[in-house]
């Protein structure tokens, strides 16, 4: 069997002054409450091990503070965990030097941020060339490939706005266009639609979907909501308190939901769609 | 009984010891200051140099080309022409009113101590942005610096160079330079987190970080603090000139010391008016280099 594009193995997260100091009674299963009250260290991520697959959106599901955010900033080590390993594409992405690592997150993978994260002292098309400019790519070709991926996300003719002055759809259009841009394998979104309201989210989810048929990239997809989880995803994992609790396809989450706390989660899917109906 | 007076007398330490500590501590630093003043006072030298040349250079120029050069830089900095205007009365009436030649002293003073101010404050606050650390350090030092009375430490600047421009340039910097410190690391740090971790994402390593998105994102906050500098430059010019350092800053003093009420007041407007030409300009640079922060209607 070949080795998956994504693997993740026992990772750990503890946040605090000396995670390691912790890391036996994490690992001993102690509850993440006990820890903090008593050592003061929280916990992100209690071990974690995923395969994922190149190609498809995989949607990383849970509430606040079930450190799914967490998780997505450890593939490109915007967080660097306490223990674990994680390897995407053959790439031990803990063992690589700062050098490296710059490199690797130029070329491999590119993110899209729930506040949009743009920079709002560059125009729209500086923005969306901005992993090209990091890249050194000169200005000539990096802005007309901004320009095809500004087309692309149906924003033609805002090149030379500011960010400010667009509404929160159009610069999380940005936000997605900057991180095509860069024609990056791997695309790490950190829950992108959830600050916008409920008809654009659906109007960005559409166009996520089609821009994937073409694209074919592998998308990490974080969300809170279930139902935006169970439309995109081609594969969901649940994290609850920085554990992974469940993972599967979709319609192995909606059918056989492994607790409550997931047959709650389902609960309120199915009822939502029955009353839509 | 045991001799119980230190309940109502404070507990002093002897005279002599105390004598024994000051004559120490000034001995040692007389010390120093005979041993290596001559070094420090050539490593400033170049200081020195460019101080006498800027000095000579407005003072030599003719007023009407002062003027102009001045306008100018206004018009560059805040695209205004009635800041122009005011700011070609202003120095029209100094002039009138005798004030010229020490006006282009004060002027070419502040000039220099501000761009010192900027070139030390700048890479100290950077640093501070960084390592909390750092900041620790650099916090309670820069707390002192700015509740120290200012006559305090003219004192080691003078003993060390003596009088005249550099020790003067020294104090001023001193205690001119916290603010454009403080409010670069608190610019720096009030950077929205998301959008530098965008930037990490996409691979910019720390100097791109700080030179493509930290720095110009922080700017406002920066030039509030270059703004407050000049501020606080312009207030010691009257303290510094006790040790020397020529311009609107000795009238004032002669006037304190002979009871001139006018001569103290036109100097000390004068004084205003320098200032109130460095706060605008400043601050329309700062406005007109970040109005794309603001939610404007496209033109």
């Amino acid at each position: 069997m070949p080795d998956p594009f994504i693997q993740v193995e026992g990772l750990y997260k503890v946040f605090g002054a000396r995670p390691q100091s912790v890391m036996d009674q994490v690992r001993g299963g102690k509850s993440k409450d006990n820890i903090l009250a008593e050592t003061s260290h929280a916990i992100g991520l209690r071990n974690i091990n995923l395969s994922i697959d190149k190609g498809g959106i995989f949607v990383i599901m849970g509430l606040s503070g079930s450190g799914k955010s967490t998780l997505i900033r450890h593939f490109n080590r915007l967080i660097d965990p306490t223990e674990g390993r994680i390897v995407i594409d053959g790439v031990d992405v803990l063992a690589l030097t700062q050098k490296d690592l710059e490199k690797f997150r130029r070329h491999k993978m590119s993110m899209v941020f729930q506040q949009f994260g743009l920079m709002p002292h560059k125009t729209v098309i500086e923005n969306i060339a901005y992993g090209l400019s990091i890249q050194g790519v000169n200005k000539k070709s990096r802005v007309e490939k901004a320009r095809h991926w500004l087309e692309a996300v149906e924003l033609g003719g805002y090149e030379d706005q500011y960010p400010i002055q667009l509404s929160g759809g159009q610069q999380q259009r940005v936000g997605l266009a900057r991180a095509l841009c860069t024609d990056a394998d791997i695309l790490l979104m950190d829950e992108p639609f959830s600050a916008l309201d409920p008809l654009i989210r659906s109007e960005m989810q559409g166009q996520l979907i089609r821009l994937q048929e073409k694209l074919q990239k592998t998308i990490i997809f974080i969300t809170h909501d279930l139902d935006e989880a169970l439309l995109l995803g081609s594969r969901i994992a649940i994290l609850k308190d920085g554990e992974l609790i469940q993972e599967g396809e979709p319609k192995d989450i909606m059918l056989n939901p492994i607790d409550d706390y997931v047959a709650a989660f389902v609960k309120n899917v199915k009822r939502a769609n029955f009353s839509a109906s | 009984m045991a001799d119980s007076s230190w309940l109502t007398k404070f507990p002093v330490m002897e005279r002599t010891d105390l004598l024994a500590i000051r004559k120490t501590l000034d001995e040692a630093y007389r010390e120093f200051s005979r041993s290596y003043g001559d070094p420090i006072e050539s490593f400033f030298d170049p200081l020195l140099r460019f101080l006498v040349w800027f000095e000579k250079l407005l003072l030599n120029s003719p007023w009407w080309a002062v003027i102009i050069a001045l306008t100018v830089l206004v018009y560059f900095a805040s695209r205004s022409w009635k800041q122009c205007l005011g700011v070609i009365a202003a120095l029209m009436l100094i002039g009138y009113f005798g004030m010229w030649d020490n006006t282009m002293r004060t002027l070419s003073i502040i000039t220099v101590c501000t761009l010192l101010s900027i070139f030390i404050g700048i890479p100290i606050g950077i640093t501070m942005a960084r390592s909390d650390k750092v900041q620790a350090v650099v916090t309670p030092t820069l707390d002192i610096m700015q509740t120290m009375p200012a006559f305090v430490y003219l004192i080691p600047v003078v003993m060390l160079l003596g009088i005249g421009k550099v020790p003067g340039v020294i104090a001023v910097v001193i205690y001119a330079v916290p603010p454009v410190i403080r409010l670069t690391n608190l610019g720096i740090r009030l950077v929205e987190k998301e959008v530098v971790e965008a930037a990490t994402a996409f691979g910019a390593n720390s100097w791109q970080r700080l030179w493509d998105v930290q720095l110009p994102l922080a700017m406002p906050t920066i030039m509030a603090g270059i703004n407050q500098t000049i501020m606080m430059a312009l207030a010691m010019v009257v303290i510094a000139s006790m040790i020397g350092v020529k311009g609107l800053g000795q009238p004032v003093l002669k006037s304190i010391t002979n009871q001139y009420f006018t001569l103290g007041l036109f100097n000390g407007l004068a004084i205003v008016a320098l200032a109130i030409i460095f706060d605008r300009v400043s601050q329309a640079y700062a406005r007109r280099a970040h109005r794309h922060l603001e939610r404007i209607e496209s033109a």
